[in-house]
């Protein structure tokens, strides 16, 4: 039997979807196969950052890779407002990491020198900021903060609207999309896939796996594999006040919308994405003691997101060698990285295979490796 | 458009209502004060400026909020009114801070 589309992504979140829109950019026949909200859905419970500073100790690749999604995302949003309509409220006006110790300072300066006299670090601007020069861009902060780290090319976005954007974009560009359908196997035969579920089989001759937590049990099925785990973050958000914060901090951000996020725990609970007070409050204290300002304000949610992790923290990106076709990409960074998955890995899928410069992502790098 | 029941025995206190004297009735709270003085809304909405009054009068909706001397996002119908108290009505997104 002939396939009915060239690519099915599997997966509809940020990855799933940034890749679907660059394939279907690319004039390809696209279906989108989302399992539905028993799904985990880290694309719905982020915490909207674009964020660079501190990301690659182990893998300076990871950093490069990141600061090139970094600056083509604002070629992205423009692409998105211009198709759909629809304005991701994309900034990039630099971020800080707060320290509320000198302690904390320190060991943020320690860690971005490390990150940055690795070999082959790809290179960019970053400062450590004393309290006076701090104050002079966050007057608004608590007596407690000694200084910062701060990258001019940390930036944010709304990532709700990022998300819709994209679902929207791909559809304008003929994908289809097929909600509540779970995948159970995946069949290859004569350079088609056949992707299963109870009722019926969807036929593809190139398939992406990009369902998140969902990989570790997709990836065997085309002979790869995707060791990941959730990590989950709470997020705690306030209700719509005027605007105070242009900036993005790690854990503190105000939404074009006004909310206020506070953010992110970073918790190895398995697949529990309950809230608890203890977190949230641990959160919220530290956000008040960076800005005291936010004592006032009314929480009105708080949630919990499941991220995707692998063992090192990096992102996978392969392509199966006994399935020809068959590709994977699975990261924690679904925003940041929306940029590269959208105009960048997607182009490499619609035209067949992933380029030499992603070996590096390979899950091949978490094999055992012989002793000498 | 509300009217109190008769009540013998009554302690009036003077609030300011966006900068207006506006005389309540000790024990009553914010939200009743505003609704017998003619408010009907006590605020817009910061998501598409519509404007919001009490609902529910129990804690619920949210729906009464107003700044209570200074703070921001209070729900009128659970503060109850003191002499000299200062309330504004709120018009979409408030401030934030004191």
């Amino acid at each position: 039997m002939t396939a009915e589309f060239d690519v099915a992504v599997i997966g509809g979140g940020l990855v799933g979807a940034a890749l679907a829109w660059g394939i279907a950019r690319e004039h390809q026949r696209v279906v989108v196969l989302d399992e539905g909200d028993v799904a985990h859905r880290a694309s719905r419970a982020n915490f909207a950052l674009i964020w660079v500073q501190s990301k690659g100790l182990g893998m300076p690749d990871y950093a490069a890779w990141t600061k090139r999604s970094s600056d083509a995302w604002q070629g992205l949003a423009q692409e998105l407002k211009q198709t759909t309509g629809i304005d991701v409220a994309f900034s990039r006006p630099g971020g800080f990491t707060l320290a509320l110790s000198e302690a904390e300072l320190e060991s943020r300066a320690r860690l971005l020198q490390r990150l940055h006299n690795q070999p082959n670090m790809v290179r960019y601007p970053y400062e450590m900021l004393d309290r006076d020069a701090l104050l002079k861009v966050l007057p608004q902060i608590g007596p407690e903060v000694v200084g910062a780290s701060y990258c001019p090319l940390d930036g944010q976005c709304n990532s709700l609207r990022l998300l819709y954007a994209l679902h929207v974009g791909m559809r304008q560009l003929g994908a289809e999309y097929r909600a509540n359908h779970v995948v159970h196997a995946i069949d290859y035969h004569n350079g088609v896939f056949f992707l299963r579920n109870s009722s019926t089989a969807v036929r593809a001759e190139k398939v992406v796996l990009a369902a998140g937590i969902g990989n570790a049990r997709l990836a065997p099925m085309v002979g790869l594999k995707a060791p990941v785990r959730p990590q989950r973050g709470q997020v705690v958000v306030t209700e719509r006040v005027e605007k105070f914060l242009d900036h993005p901090l790690v854990t503190i951000r105000q939404t074009d919308e006004g909310t206020v996020m506070l953010g992110d725990s970073q918790e190895e609970v398995g697949l529990d994405d309950s809230v608890g007070l203890g977190v949230a409050s641990a959160i919220a204290g530290r956000a008040v003691r960076m800005f005291p300002l936010l004592n006032s304000l009314n929480v009105v949610r708080t949630w919990a997101g499941l991220r995707v992790m692998t063992q090192d923290g990096f992102p996978i990106y392969d392509e199966s060698s006994s399935r020809p076709g068959a590709f994977l990409a699975t990261c924690h960074s679904g925003v940041t990285l929306a940029a590269v998955h959208a105009l960048v890995v997607a182009p490499m899928i619609a035209a067949g295979s992933l380029v030499a410069d992603l070996d590096v992502f390979s899950a091949r790098r978490f094999d055992v490796q012989t002793a000498a | 458009m509300f009217r109190r029941l008769p009540d013998a025995a009554v302690t009036l206190v003077t609030i300011a209502v966006d900068g207006l004297a506006v005389s309540a009735r000790a024990g009553e709270t914010v939200a009743a004060a505003l609704l017998a003085a003619g408010f009907g809304a006590f605020r817009t909405t910061p998501a598409s400026g519509s404007s919001r009054g009490p609902y529910c009068m129990m804690g619920v909706c949210f729906d009464c909020l107003v700044a209570v001397d200074g703070v921001g996002s209070r729900q009128a119908c659970l503060v109850q009114v003191r002499e000299g108290m200062r309330i504004e009505t709120q018009r979409g997104r408030r401030p934030v801070g004191p």
